[in-house]
C-alpha cells in the first residue's frame, strides 16, 4: 500500500448549495453518475441521496418506513446516534478515520423501520467535481427488525476533478430478521485516492448481500470491509467485480467473522488486470458451529499487471465447514478455440470469455444499472489490452 | 467440397498423420473408422485448424480454397463446423447466447432450435457447465444447427449417449447433413443437399441414422481400405482391427501390430 498524504488535499471550502433538480448536471456528469449506479433522470421511487464535494445536496425519502437523512442532521436529531455512530469502526484506526472524525463533511443516514419492505433501491451518490479536495463522509445504514432495504451507493468523480481523495466511513446494522442488499459502484479517476472504512453487524436471521463493482481506473484504493455475524442463522455474501487498468492500484477484500451457530458466509471476487495491481484479500473466520463459509477469488491477467490473491480461513471449531477456491491465470486457449470454431475471431472470443468471467450474478439490480455495467464491460473489450 | 492432399501433421515432435489423401464431394457423408490412437481425431482437429496440430506437408483445399494455414474462425466462417467431444466449460457464457453467436450475424431462432433437441431448459445455463455426455451432444448439435455449416465434422457422435438420446442425435445429424425439413415434399427431399459430413465412429450406431456414402479405415496415420461404411463395420465387428492390420501389412510390406499405436488422440 502506498502512502497517501492527506495534507495534499483541501478538506475545506467546497461547500455546495442544495440541489432539488438534477437536470442541471452536464450530460457527461450524468453519465459518470449512471456508471456509478445513479440514474438522475429516473430518480428512485423509494429514496435518494446526494453528497457533492463537501456538502449533502439532496435528500429524499418517499416511502413509509424509510428514512434518508444527511448524517449531520441525523446526529443532531437523534442525539449523536449513540447506538450507531462510530460503534463498528474505530475512529482512531488510522489517519483516514481520524480525518473523517475531525472534519466530517456529511454522508447519509438511511434507516428502514421495523417491518418496512423497501423493495426499490434507494439511490445514493457521493460525487466529487472539484480538483484537489478530500471528501470525508460517514454513512450509517440501519435495517430494523424484519425490514428489507436495498441501497445502490455510487461514488464518482467528475471529469475535471483531478487529484481528489475520498474517505468514507460506513457502518451497517442489520437487526433481527432484516435484509440488506448493498450495491456499491465506484467510478473514480486515474488520480483519485480512495480509503473507505466499513463494517457491519448482523443479528439473528439477518441477511446482508453486498455487491461491489469497480470497472474504471483508480489511482489508489484500499478497503477491507468487515461483517460480523453475531446472530444465529445470519447470512452474509459479498460479490465483487474488480478491473484494474494500467495505473490502478487496488488493495481490497472482504472479511466475515461468524460468531454464532448456523451462520453462512460467502465471498466471491472476480478480478481482472490489464496492467494494474490488485491485491485481493478474503477472510472467513468461524468461532461457532455449525458454520459454513466459502471464499472464491479468481483473477485473470490480460496484458500485464499483477494479482495477489490472499484467501484466509480461520477456525478453532470442530465440525466447521470452510472452503476456498483461488486461481490466478490467463484465459484457457481451449476456450478461445472453442469459440473460434464457431466463427468468432480471437479478439471476439477473448472478450466473450472475459465478459462471462466478470458476469457475477448480482441480485436485484435495476435494468438501467445492469445495462450500464454491461456497457462498461463491453467498453473494456474495445481497449487494446484485450 | 473438401480435398486433402498428402497431409502430414505433427503434434509436438511426433508425426501423427503420415500422408492423408481424401476427397469428399458436395453432399457426401464420409465415415472414418480406426483403432484408438490411429489419428482420426487429429485429422478432424487439423481440418478445423486447432493450434496444437502442425501441418508439415500437404494441403487442405476447401471449396477450392487453400485453407491449410487459415485461422480457425475463417474456416468456421467459410462453413466448416465441428461437434466437440469434450468441449470446455465457459463460466458466465449462457448456452443460448453462444447459440445465437453461432449464427455469425444471421438471425437465429434459438428457442425454436432448442426445442428440436429438447434443450430449452439449458439455454440460461453456462455452456457445458455440469452437462452430461448426452447433454453435451445435444448442445453441440444445437450450436451446429445455428451455425448451418456446409461441412460438418462429427467426432464420435454416439459416445456417452444413451439409446433414447442416440435417436435424437442421429435424427438431428441427419437433418443437418440432408437439410431435410419435416413435412417437406418428396420433390424437395429428392434434391440432395450440398452439406457434406466427415464422421468418426467406433460403434457405427450413427450409420443407422445418416446416409453415409463412403468409409475408410485409418491406421497409424494413414488411410486405407475404402469401402461402403456398413461393410467396413461388419468386417471390423467380425474380425476386429487385427484382421485389417494383417491386410495392411500385406499391402505395404510393413509389420504392424496394435501395440505400436500410442494414444495420440
Amino acid at each position: 500500500m502506498k502512502k497517501i498524504d492527506l495534507s495534499q488535499y483541501r478538506a475545506e471550502g467546497a461547500t455546495e448549495a442544495a440541489i432539488e433538480d438534477f437536470s442541471g448536471f452536464s450530460a457527461e456528469d450524468k453519465e459518470r453518475m449512471l456508471f456509478a449506479g445513479i440514474d438522475v433522470d429516473n430518480p428512485s421511487q423509494s429514496g435518494a441521496f446526494m453528497h457533492l464535494n463537501h456538502s449533502g445536496v439532496h435528500c429524499k425519502a418517499q416511502q413509509e418506513g424509510l428514512e434518508v437523512m444527511d448524517i449531520k442532521e441525523a446526529l443532531e436529531k437523534f442525539d449523536g446516534l449513540p447506538d450507531y455512530y462510530w460503534q463498528l469502526v474505530d475512529k482512531d484506526k488510522d489517519e483516514f478515520t481520524k480525518a473523517a472524525d475531525e472534519n466530517l463533511h456529511g454522508g447519509y443516514f438511511i434507516r428502514a423501520k421495523a417491518g418496512a419492505k423497501i423493495t426499490e433501491p434507494v439511490q445514493s451518490c457521493l460525487f466529487i467535481d472539484k480538483a484537489g479536495i478530500s471528501q470525508n463522509v460517514h454513512n450509517i445504514v440501519v435495517v430494523e427488525e424484519g425490514a428489507e432495504l436495498h441501497i445502490i451507493s455510487g461514488c464518482a468523480t467528475a471529469h475535471g476533478a483531478k487529484e481528489s481523495a475520498h474517505l468514507g466511513i460506513s457502518e451497517f446494522y442489520v437487526h433481527k430478521g432484516g435484509k440488506l442488499t448493498f450495491t456499491m459502484i465506484h467510478n473514480w479517476s486515474v488520480d483519485t485516492a480512495v480509503r473507505p472504512r466499513s463494517a457491519g453487524v448482523l443479528e439473528e436471521d439477518a441477511v446482508f448481500l453486498s455487491n461491489y463493482v469497480l470497472l474504471k481506473p483508480v489511482k489508489d484504493l484500499q478497503m477491507y470491509p468487515k461483517l460480523t455475524l453475531k446472530g444465529e442463522n445470519s447470512v452474509a455474501r459479498f460479490n465483487s467485480v474488480i478491473v484494474a487498468p494500467e495505473g490502478s492500484y487496488i488493495d481490497c477484500g472482504n472479511r466475515i467473522e461468524m460468531q454464532a451457530p448456523n451462520t453462512r458466509a460467502e465471498i466471491i471476487a472476480r478480478t481482472l488486470t490489464t496492467g494494474g495491481t490488485i491485491i485481493n484479500r478474503g477472510y472467513i473466520g468461524a468461532e461457532s458451529v455449525p458454520a459454513r463459509g466459502h471464499l472464491e477469488c479468481k483473477g485473470l491477467i490480460l496484458g500485464g499487471g499483477r494479482i495477489h490473491a490472499i484467501p484466509e480461513l480461520d477456525s478453532d471449531q470442530d465440525g466447521v465447514e470452510l472452503s476456498h477456491e483461488a486461481a490466478v491465470g490467463k484465459i484457457a486457449q481451449e476456450e478461445i478455440e472453442y469459440l473460434m470454431a464457431r466463427g468468432l475471431d480471437e479478439d471476439e472470443a477473448t472478450s466473450t470469455i472475459v465478459r462471462g468471467f466478470l458476469n457475477v450474478e448480482m441480485e436485484g439490480l435495476p435494468k438501467e444499472l445492469q445495462q450500464a455495467i454491461e456497457k462498461q464491460i463491453d467498453e473494456l473489450d474495445a481497449s487494446d489490452a484485450m | 467440397m473438401l480435398e486433402i492432399k498428402n497431409l502430414h501433421v505433427n503434434i509436438g515432435d511426433k508425426e501423427v498423420l503420415k500422408g492423408i489423401d481424401l476427397i469428399i464431394e458436395d453432399g457426401e457423408t464420409f465415415i472414418l473408422f480406426g483403432p484408438n490412437g490411429s489419428g482420426k481425431t487429429t485429422l478432424l482437429m487439423t481440418l478445423m485448424g486447432f493450434g496444437n496440430y502442425t501441418v508439415t506437408e500437404g494441403q487442405i483445399i476447401y471449396k477450392g480454397q487453400d485453407i491449410t494455414y487459415a485461422p480457425m474462425y475463417e474456416r468456421a466462417r467459410l462453413g466448416i463446423g465441428m461437434s466437440f467431444q469434450r468441449p470446455p466449460t465457459i463460466h458466465g457464457l449462457k448456452t443460448g447466447h453462444l447459440v445465437k453467436m453461432c449464427g455469425q450475424g444471421r438471425e437465429v431462432d434459438v428457442e425454436g432450435l432448442a426445442k428440436k433437441v429438447n434443450f430449452s431448459s439449458f439455454l440460461e445455463r453456462d455452456i457445458n457447465a455440469g452437462f452430461s455426455g448426452g447433454e453435451i451432444k445435444r448442445s453441440e448439435m444445437l450450436q451446429l444447427m445455428a451455425q448451418r455449416p456446409d461441412l460438418v465434422l462429427f467426432d464420435e457422435p454416439e459416445s456417452g449417449v444413451d439409446l433414447e438420446n442416440m435417436a435424437l442425435i442421429g435424427k438431428t445429424a441427419r437433418n443437418l447433413l440432408d437439410g431435410l425439413v419435416e413435412g417437406c415434399t418428396m420433390k424437395k427431399a429428392m434434391k440432395r443437399s450440398n452439406t457434406s459430413g466427415l464422421i468418426i465412429t467406433h460403434t457405427g450406431h450413427i450409420l443407422e441414422y445418416v446416409n453415409a456414402d463412403r468409409g475408410q479405415v485409418m491406421y497409424n496415420g494413414k488411410l486405407c481400405c475404402e469401402a461402403n461404411p456398413r461393410d467396413i463395420l461388419d468386417h471390423i465387428s467380425k474380425h476386429g482391427y487385427q484382421e485389417c492390420l494383417r491386410c495392411l501389412s500385406a499391402e505395404t510390406g510393413e509389420i504392424l501390430d496394435l501395440s505400436s499405436f500410442n494414444e495420440a488422440s
